[in-house]
């Protein structure tokens, strides 16, 4: 177990360096920092003085240990676009995204897990092919046009639900603002947490259904039907137990995604999250705001990543018994 | 004597059609009526958008043709239709029918262009591990799970980030098709590289192939004239399956507006112009281009997943 997690996190250090690598090139050889903080008039001389004092002359090495121990501490120096921290705008942006992913990722999940034991269940029904239908049409139509069409159907023609923006917000302790504790907030959030969310949705739908034909068939639930439980035992205490291994892992996966993809419905709803910044920055060529949404997010990535990986290995035993001496 | 028997050969021989006809992939297509509209679907679309400058009734992109007076019309049935545009106009008096077909065919370029430039990537990683394995193999396979950790969306995103960053603003927006196709294509190449190595493994070890390396032939002449032909099979799925995924990722980066630039719209460009006249009510705009690119892509969708199972031994 203990070698087990420490390959796995020698891993995400390897993904980690190999991702700060890329925000340092990106960092040093797009655009010269020194052009961003001078006047066109400024002497060479001058201009070379202050590359020393910034340590920009130095060989490349320690800049890179310079740029590794300045982001562990959460420094990306200045925004290019909004002169400010660029730490300070992505964490004053970071709860929107976080609610925003994890109100998708609730509703995503909810509705999934009924939605694919039905149709694993009651495989030959219309109702289970109708609903199986519709989910290819759902990852075929992208995620923006869905968006828009939400905000047509449900803002501009039945005007029920705002089209963007985050409603009213309330600031916790600690600087959390949540926009989960008004009622405007709430309303907001409808559109966007179901825009975001219906991919994952589909795909956690099909997955338990795959997992529930699967384990349906096995003999211990033709066992325990012939021991005469119920069906609700049978279905959800034996069945629906057993598929869900596979469906964890790959819910923890795709909550990465779902932050990712928040880019996306944050820009289509005008939503103030990280990943509207992030996209901004694209457009402006802001390096510092993009390397440090990078790191930031790959670090997401890799500790969720990480903790799937050790969920897996807790939730199935069978893993525990093998070792991992043969390799996958 | 030999010449009537050879004649009969030729006779009883059937003919190239019928034997492509006879075909078990073309009798599984023949059999399945969805994926056969799917084709007919897929292929229209591609011939709609190649033959744009014949079929498209308006020039959009020539400025003299346009008029503002005709701007905002809305579709032929309704009360203020104007005869002249099927799908109506958009806020400058374009024909938004004749703006789908071309847009369409940048997004069918761009499309295609980064599937082979992904499949040529992903193909030669994949070749090149697999057969020569060892640290070669290590180093790539690593790079391609370490990618795949992040989604392609992000990676696509990234790389048309660095290319504004090392190219200004003029140099970019003229080159805004190779970089496009550079970003999605470079995002996608792990998919293919990873399935190429599997079947490589399997092929590497096996006689003909032996055979070729005693012969004395050069590795990569191995790779490329016998082991490659032998891994196409799974390649094709994904490369089908990536088409419409790169169509989407495309038409995605140009709503975000990091994509195709208004002057020269893809269908992911027209969405977004046609999102900001959403609130006024005029819907044609982008719901037209975004019907358009959900019927293309659940097309090639389907074509994909029948030719997943088409090509599945298991599944026959």
């Amino acid at each position: 177990m203990a070698a087990f997690i420490l390959r796995r996190l020698a891993q995400s250090i390897l993904v980690m360096l190999v991702v700060g690598l890329v925000a340092f090139f990106m960092f040093q050889f797009l655009g010269d920092p020194v052009n961003q903080m001078v006047g066109i008039d400024t002497p060479e001389a001058e201009r070379e003085a202050l590359r020393e004092r910034l340590g920009l002359n130095d060989p490349l090495v320690i800049r890179f240990g310079k740029f590794v121990v300045n982001a562990a501490q959460l420094e990306f120096g200045l925004s290019y676009q909004h002169k400010s921290p660029v730490t300070d705008l992505l964490l004053e942006r970071m709860p929107a995204t976080i609610e925003l992913s994890m109100v998708s990722a609730v509703i995503a999940f909810a509705l999934a897990l009924p939605a694919g034991v039905y149709t694993g269940l009651y495989r030959n029904r219309w109702s289970s092919k109708a609903m199986l239908t519709l989910s290819l049409v759902g990852i075929s139509v992208p995620t923006f046009l869905i968006g828009i069409l939400f905000i047509y159907l449900f803002a501009v023609v039945l005007g029920w639900l705002p089209s963007f923006g985050r409603g009213d917000v309330v600031t916790l302790p600690g600087g959390w603002t949540t926009g989960l504790l008004t009622v405007s907030g709430l309303k907001a959030i409808i559109l966007p947490a179901l825009t975001l969310g219906l991919f994952t949705l589909t795909l956690i739908m099909r997955l338990i259904r795959a997992e529930m034909l699967e384990v349906l068939r096995t003999d211990y639930i033709k066992f325990a039907r012939a021991r005469g439980l119920t069906n609700r035992a049978v279905n959800f205490g034996h069945a629906l137990k057993n598929t869900m291994v596979p469906v964890i892992t790959v819910t923890g996966l795709l909550l990465g995604n779902l932050i990712a993809f928040a880019i996306i419905t944050e820009s289509v709803f005008q939503w103030p999250g990280m990943g509207r910044l992030f996209l901004q920055s694209i457009q402006e060529v802001d390096l510092p705001v993009m390397s440090a949404y990078l790191v930031m997010i790959s670090f997401l990535f890799v500790v969720l990543n990480l903790i799937v990986d050790i969920l897996y290995y807790v939730v199935d035993p069978r893993l525990r018994v093998e070792g991992h001496g043969g390799g996958h | 004597m030999t010449d009537t028997a050879s004649n009969k050969i030729a006779a009883t021989r059937p003919s190239l059609l019928y034997r492509i006809w006879d075909h078990e992939l073309c009798y599984s297509f023949r059999n399945s009526p969805l994926t056969v509209a799917a084709a007919a679907v897929t292929l229209l679309l591609i011939l709609a958008a190649v033959f744009a400058g014949i079929i498209a009734p308006h020039n959009p992109f020539d400025l003299a043709s346009i008029d503002l007076m005709d701007s905002e019309l809305p579709p032929v049935w309704s009360a203020d239709g104007d005869p002249r545009f099927l799908l109506g106009t958009d806020n400058l008096g374009r024909d938004i029918y004749s703006t789908i077909l071309y847009g369409m065919r940048i997004s069918l370029l761009v499309g295609f262009a980064s599937v082979i430039l992904s499949a040529v990537i992903g193909i030669t990683a994949g070749l090149v591990a697999g057969y020569i394995g060892g640290k070669v193999d290590a180093v790539i396979m690593r790079i391609a799970d370490i990618q795949l950790s992040f989604p392609t969306i992000l990676i696509a995103l990234l790389i048309d980030g660095i290319m504004r960053g090392i190219l200004d603003r003029e140099q970019h927006d003229a080159m805004i098709i190779p970089v496009l196709v550079l970003s999605i294509g470079i995002s996608n190449w792990v998919q293919y590289a990873r399935t190429v190595r599997g079947s490589t493994l399997v092929e590497r070890n096996k006689e003909y192939v032996q055979a070729a390396r005693i012969i004395g032939l050069h590795p990569i002449l191995i790779m490329i004239r016998h082991v490659l032909p032998n891994v196409m099979g799974p390649v094709l799925v994904i490369a089908t399956l990536g088409l419409a995924f790169a169509i989407l990722t495309e038409a995605t980066l140009s709503f975000l507006g990091v994509g195709m630039p208004p002057t020269e719209p893809s269908l992911g460009t027209l969405i977004q112009i046609g999102n900001d006249f959403l609130f006024s009510g005029l819907w044609w705009i982008a719901i037209f281009p975004g019907m358009t690119l959900a019927i293309l892509v659940l097309a090639v969708n389907l074509l994909g997943d029948w030719l997943r199972d088409a090509l599945n031994p298991k599944l026959r």
